[in-house]
């Protein structure tokens, strides 16, 4: 490794501009005749659309429109879609009900925009919303699984009776039962996965511009994949064709999945922006994030687990019950199926596997993929199963697992998934040996001594990243293929530029895919520059979630890299007068092996350019473009254990240690790793103990603020003791894994069972709130 | 409107705007100084932290108004031109910093942090449970704190040798 190569702690290269005030995100984008839309939406669940009424806003100062709903389905302006089609036990397809941008007849959620005023101030567009007047008819809201599923429930839409997305199921489930009749000991286990609000820092953004006379228009948007979002702007709702549409996502604070999808505010200000021919910003505020962004998690499981006498793990049975909210956003309906249940083999020989997911509709807000994306929720599940098994047969939970790891790879589980490499002994040893695990029983009687209740909780988690490859995904039911692609573009002084369908929104792309190029061709990365999030730069992209992006994104760079490569080295031979397969590359420099012959990177890309001395029938230039699709996904794993203590008498957790052995392949930079790690663990941890939407009967959001919200702060979590254990990829030329979920989709767990642990008593749903703790430990 | 008069990193400005204008929008929407940022609608997360005649303020729960005469220090006025300023430098020598959206208002109050504890003749000890309680309003999605807890801690050190030398 050179010393800004692979593997190495390279500070990141974006920093400077962030740390100096100097990035650039959408609010701060501002254009000439810039107008300013604020959103109308319902305080009610579930309500009929009776009127709206804009006669007095429109008399106020600087009010230039009031847009409702039924113009936008005037204008044929494409309803909200759902990417990922999703087929029943019984081989129907899901049913969808239709969502529009605006709401011209029912809302089904609170916080869903009816109308839009686009004024000359943020302030006058904010007052005149005041001023419309919407008349609604209230309708019964079923705000949660349980009372959308009841008989007699009120139904939010007419195309899914019942309630009731799909009933879908994967595995075998004659074969479980057989396992289940055979078993020694039966473990059963019911839970919930709390609901989420990704809320990354930076609310959502839109400015969007009409340009009459080309007929085209441009739209900054906080997206993790613009894309994605041109494509399905442009060919589902209808706003232009792609050439016509240039999509920008400029500095993007954070998304954790959020900002993948394309919400009605961005298609809306498009749409406006022609609509009043003057460019349209629309910023949200923390309460629209909180009712509008999608939400994430929201599981009701039951699941048992049959034993044989050995304590060898013969079956898993899994219903789990998911919450879509009131349509199913864009990539919602793969979360707890071919992201979920595909997960529940865990890091462990299960021989028979039959999971059955009903996806429901309910009043609240559209729930999709945050970070993790149904491997949490897997992980969490079986985890916390095999927690509750190993006190139930009353054998050490590491020894448990143990027992039932998974050794030889590739392993095929009875959930589609086929694990290509991995070491789970290594990584729950090296976590054991790092918490000091042998030390723990005697560390819990001091505690003890002490008046505090301390628990170790345990989490071995495996996930699948870069979801791929596309022809299989497609065979599942994905609108999209999930490749990456990558162009190279040499230019003739020989600095680089790497432009990426990957978008970078923390992730620090633009230092980790320069050291790639550093690490091939030892030139320094300040020579190189990363472009991403532009349609009209990067021709094509899918974007960054699922912690694809170094696997399928830098494996792009990588193939792209390999053509540049060759068609160097043949101008370097011809000018070298040597043969090509004598060319190695060094330092920036081509030479011939074994002799001092050399010219510089500099050399051979303006040679490209003037194209005076190339090899015969060789075009000019020097810019490759490689487009990649995985053969398989990557499976990075690992161990967390957490140790805490709990004081009985307040039920408040304080915790003593937390340890995490990541194995992620091959690191680019580890202290970029470190710190995807960190941000994981940290939502993971906040939604063990912290995190948790709640509604109430009524549908109303009642944590939807920061004030009502616990987000993790920083007295509320420990520093982080991590380390790593490696086993290659074999799938992708840099061996590399994914590494952005796995705190998030570990971390939960290894809390809870350290508290349950703790105090004794299974019986615990998170958030685990001192409140809930005290109740727990005190009946 | 009124016109609100202050100074705002080192140079004098006088703005027309609205009497409910926060002192947030005046530096983003009427000073382009887009360095600082809006997180959230209650004060809780710090991302629009600047300093008001020295102090760490949230500068979405002042009204410009407020703000007349005073010096306003946003993260643009941070830096000695190319030099960054030692917190600055440690938030990335440490990679305290990610998606960089809360950045510019944690730095700020990180500022403010070791200032104060530098300045109370605790001899500048800050640990990193002062740290982490001191940093509670600054939400931060990216991190989990732990980076910046030791970018603040490093930083600590950094601004100590840099008063020790003047």
């Amino acid at each position: 490794m050179g010393v800004e190569g692979i593997g190495a702690r390279v500070v990141r290269k974006e920093d400077r501009r962030f740390i100096t005030g100097q990035g650039r995100y959408v609010d701060d984008v501002k254009m000439v005749g810039m107008s300013y839309a604020h959103f109308i939406r319902s305080p009610h669940a579930h309500a009929k659309v009776k009127g709206i009424n804009s006669t007095e806003a429109m008399k106020m100062p600087g009010v230039i429109a009031v847009l409702t709903g039924q113009q936008i389905v005037d204008d044929k302006v494409g309803n909200l879609i759902c990417g990922w089609a999703i087929t029943s036990k019984d081989g129907s397809p899901m049913k969808m009900g239709a969502w529009p941008a605006m709401a011209p007849e029912t809302v089904r959620f609170v916080g869903q925009a009816v109308a839009v005023v686009i004024a000359e101030t943020k302030n006058q567009a904010k007052d005149a919303a005041e001023a419309v007047v919407v008349d609604y008819e209230e309708l019964p809201a079923a705000a949660d699984v349980r009372a959308a599923i009841k008989s007699g429930a009120p139904q939010l839409h007419p195309e899914a009776p019942g309630n009731i997305v799909y009933d879908w199921h994967i595995g075998d489930e004659a074969a479980v039962g057989d396992a289940f009749s055979k078993a020694a000991n039966v473990v059963t286990l019911e839970l919930t996965n709390n609901r989420l609000v990704p809320n990354a820092m930076e609310p959502r953004a839109a400015v969007a511009h009409y340009d009459q006379a080309e007929e085209h228009y441009t739209l900054y948007t906080t997206s993790q994949n613009p894309h994605v979002a041109r494509l399905v702007l442009s060919a589902f709702y209808n706003i232009a064709p792609e050439h016509k549409l240039r999509v920008i996502a400029p500095d993007v604070g954070g998304g954790f999945g959020s900002k993948i999808y394309i919400y009605p505010e961005e298609m809306v200000a498009l749409w406006a922006s022609k609509k009043v021919n003057r460019p349209v910003k629309w910023t949200g505020d923390r309460s629209e994030a909180f009712l509008t962004d999608a939400h994430g998690r929201d599981h009701a499981s039951k699941a048992e687990m049959a034993f044989d006498k050995d304590n060898k793990i013969l079956g898993l049975r899994v219903k789990t019950h998911a919450n879509f909210g009131a349509y199913m956003s864009l990539f919602s309906s793969a979360v707890p199926t071919y992201l979920y249940a595909t997960l529940l083999s865990g890091q462990y020989v299960i021989p028979a596997i039959y999971a059955e997911v009903i996806g429901v509709y309910t009043n609240t807000t559209p729930v999709d993929a945050y970070r993790g994306a149904g491997r949490p929720e897997a992980s969490y599940l079986l985890e916390r199963m095999m927690e509750t098994a190993a006190r139930q047969l009353k054998v050490d939970p590491t020894e448990l697992r143990k027992k039932n790891f998974i050794n030889q790879f590739p392993y095929q589980t009875p959930v589609i998934m086929a694990y290509d490499i991995g070491d789970f002994h290594a990584s729950i040893d090296a976590a054991m040996k790092a918490i000091d695990y042998a030390g723990f029983p005697a560390r819990k009687a001091k505690a003890k001594a002490d008046g505090k209740l301390r628990g170790i909780g345990v989490s071995c988690y495996i996930e699948a990243c870069g979801i791929a490859p596309s022809k299989a995904v497609g065979s599942l039911g994905a609108g999209v293929g999930l490749w990456e692609s990558a162009e190279i573009r040499v230019n003739p002084v020989g600095t680089i530029e790497v432009l990426t369908g990957s978008h970078s929104h923390g992730q620090g792309h633009e230092t980790t895919f320069c050291q790639i190029i550093a690490e091939r061709l030892g030139v320094p990365i300040s020579q190189v520059s990363i472009v991403h999030g532009d349609t009209d730069k990067v021709q094509f992209g899918m974007g960054t979630y699922g912690s694809r992006s170094i696997a399928v994104g830098g494996a792009a760079i990588v193939k792209a890299m390999e053509k540049v490569e060759a068609k160097a080295k043949k101008i370097a031979a011809h000018a070298l007068e040597a043969s090509e397969s004598d060319i190695v590359i060094e330092n920036g420099e081509f030479k011939v092996t074994g002799t001092d012959k050399a010219i510089a990177l500099p050399m051979v890309a303006l040679a490209a350019y003037t194209a005076h001395n190339l090899p015969d029938g060789m075009e000019p230039g020097l810019k490759e473009t490689a487009f990649y699709d995985p053969t398989n996904f990557t499976f990075p794993a690992g161990a967390y254990i957490c140790e805490l203590e709990v004081d009985p008498g307040t039920g408040k957790t304080s915790f003593v240690n937390f340890v995490a052995a990541d194995d992620f392949g091959r690191l680019i930079n580890p202290m970029i790793v470190e710190g995807q790690v960190h941000g994981g663990l940290a939502q993971g941890i906040g939604q063990a103990l912290l995190e948790g939407a709640v509604y109430d009967d009524t549908g109303q959001l009642v944590t939807a603020s920061f004030m009502d919200y616990t987000m993790p702060r920083a007295d509320d979590l420990p520093s982080f003791q991590l380390s790593h254990t490696t086993t290659l990829c074999p799938g992708n030329p840099l061996g590399v894994k994914g590494c952005g979920e796995a705190g998030a989709i570990g971390a939960s767990a290894a809390v809870i069972n350290a508290i349950t642990d703790a105090i004794g008593n299974n019986k615990l749903e998170m958030p685990a709130t001192p409140d809930r703790v005290w109740h727990a430990i005190h009946g | 409107m009124s016109t609100v008069k202050l100074t705002v990193n080192g140079k004098a400005v006088s703005v027309d705007v609205e009497d409910r204008t926060l002192l947030v929008h005046l530096l983003r929407e009427n000073l382009n100084l887009t360095g600082t940022h809006v997180g959230c609608d209650t004060s809780q997360c710090g991302a629009c932290v600047v300093h008001v005649d020295g102090r760490a303020v949230k500068s979405c729960t002042m009204l410009a108004g407020q703000a007349a005469g005073s010096n306003v220090t946003t993260i643009e006025g941070l830096a000695k031109g190319d030099e960054l300023h030692p917190m600055q430098a440690a938030f990335r020598d440490n990679h305290g910093l990610q998606c960089g959206y809360c950045t510019p208002g944690m730095i700020m109050s990180a500022v403010d942090i070791v200032h104060r504890h530098h300045s109370q003749g605790s001899g500048g000890k800050l640990d990193e449970e002062t740290v982490r309680h001191e940093l509670e309003g600054n939400i931060c999605r990216c991190t989990g704190y732990h980076n910046i807890v030791k970018a603040v801690l490093d930083a600590a050190g950094r601004m100590k040798v840099a008063q020790a030398a003047e």
